[in-house]
């Protein structure tokens, strides 16, 4: 029955005889063949961490596609409400662009997680047996003549062969994966490092924060002066918005024109646009 | 008899189980051939279901060769055709 299947069987068969044919005493083979059980238990605890490592690194990156999102997110709204549905527009095209990534490396993480699984439980088998293989090598040392033990050596090699087959499979799939992801998530750093996710001036803010900001200080700056106005007509220095201002109210209008220039003149000292529009002016007005 | 799915440990699986599971064997054989990924894993995926629902896990520390083995269920056809060609009989064309 099965075609396909048994010449599968076959060959991972011919490669557990092809192990076996280089043994020249078989005993001796027996703990030849355990230390490369252990050699490959090795190596499947090491393709399990580093599938985690990937894996992680990829949640890493899903959680910083998460902030940008966000963050795209409270720009858009921003804008709207200063009336610029241009920025709004620039803001959640952009965000449409990140969540496909997001989406990308959401499947990315599921794939990994599953390949850790199964590897997590093709280590526990592999152990499980390796384990079998040395009692029954034990065994067999102690109480079988040569010829007697190579019968029974060639089952132990068999069942063993056949699971080392699998896992060796496994682990190759793991690292073709793995790969894969590393040189996709490569891209992704790639992009946040060039400024297309982060900004696109070699600042430390995106095109649509600066122009938020300029909105957001040039109407600062129109509020603040309504409010001295107010209070130069009005007499009343109570409030701390106009402390101080009875003899500045001049000087203090004209330095409210520049912090709508600064923003590309020091914009690496924003904190964000209304201190930076307020400083200049309580400053002058000590 | 004892079927091992790559990736997923053995399973012992009674002989009278068996008949249902033949009929996979073209179906895969064919989506290989065509290299049709959709069937290919459509048909693992099928013939996995039915092996595990038909088996009983075979103990961990047991040390025993499979009479059967399938592919991963992931596989791809690559993969399969791979396994397939380490075979003497090279029996898929191209």
């Amino acid at each position: 029955m099965s075609g396909i299947f048994q010449r599968m069987s076959m060959i991972f068969r011919a490669k557990a005889d092809k192990a076996l044919d280089r043994a020249e005493d078989p005993r001796e083979t027996l703990d030849y063949s355990y230390q490369r059980q252990l050699e490959l238990l090795q190596k499947v605890r090491r393709g399990v961490a580093d599938v985690a490592t990937s894996r992680k690194r990829v949640e890493l990156q899903a959680n910083g596609l998460n902030t940008q999102i966000d963050k795209l997110n409270a720009q858009a709204k921003k804008a709207l409400e200063v009336g610029r549905e241009d920025l709004a527009r620039e803001a959640l095209t952009r965000k449409s662009g990140l969540q496909q990534q997001l989406g990308d490396l959401q499947t990315q993480h599921a794939q990994l997680q599953g390949e850790e699984e199964k590897l997590v439980r093709a280590s526990q088998r592999l152990q499980a047996k390796v384990d079998a293989f040395r009692t029954r090598k034990e065994t067999i040392k102690a109480t079988y003549s040569a010829a007697e033990a190579q019968t029974r050596i060639n089952e132990a090699f068999t069942g063993i062969g056949e699971e080392m087959g699998d896992v060796g499979l496994a682990i190759q799939r793991a690292e073709d994966k793995t790969a894969e992801m590393q040189a996709r998530a490569g891209a992704v750093d790639e992009l946040i490092a060039s400024g297309v996710l982060e900004d696109q001036t070699g600042q430390s803010k995106d095109d649509i924060t600066l122009e938020l900001e300029r909105l957001a200080s040039t109407s600062d700056v129109e509020t603040e002066l309504a409010a001295m106005k107010a209070a130069l007509s009005g007499g009343s220095a109570s409030t701390p918005a106009i402390e101080g201002q009875g003899t500045a109210s001049q000087p203090a209008a004209d330095q409210g024109a520049q912090p709508t220039a600064a923003p590309t003149e020091a914009p690496g000292q924003q904190v964000n646009g209304q201190t930076q529009a307020a400083q200049p002016n309580t400053r002058e007005n000590r | 008899m004892i079927i091992r799915i790559l990736g997923e440990g053995q399973f012992r699986v009674a002989d009278a189980a068996l008949a249902d599971l033949n009929s996979a064997d073209d179906a895969i054989e064919k989506a290989v051939a065509a290299d049709d990924q959709q069937a290919l894993s459509q048909a693992l995926a099928a013939l996995h279901a039915k092996v595990v629902a038909a088996g009983q896990p075979v103990a961990d520390d047991e040390l025993e060769d499979s009479d059967l083995i399938l592919p991963a269920a992931d596989a791809s056809v690559e993969e399969v055709r791979e396994l397939l060609e380490e075979s003497q009989e090279g029996l898929l064309p191209g």
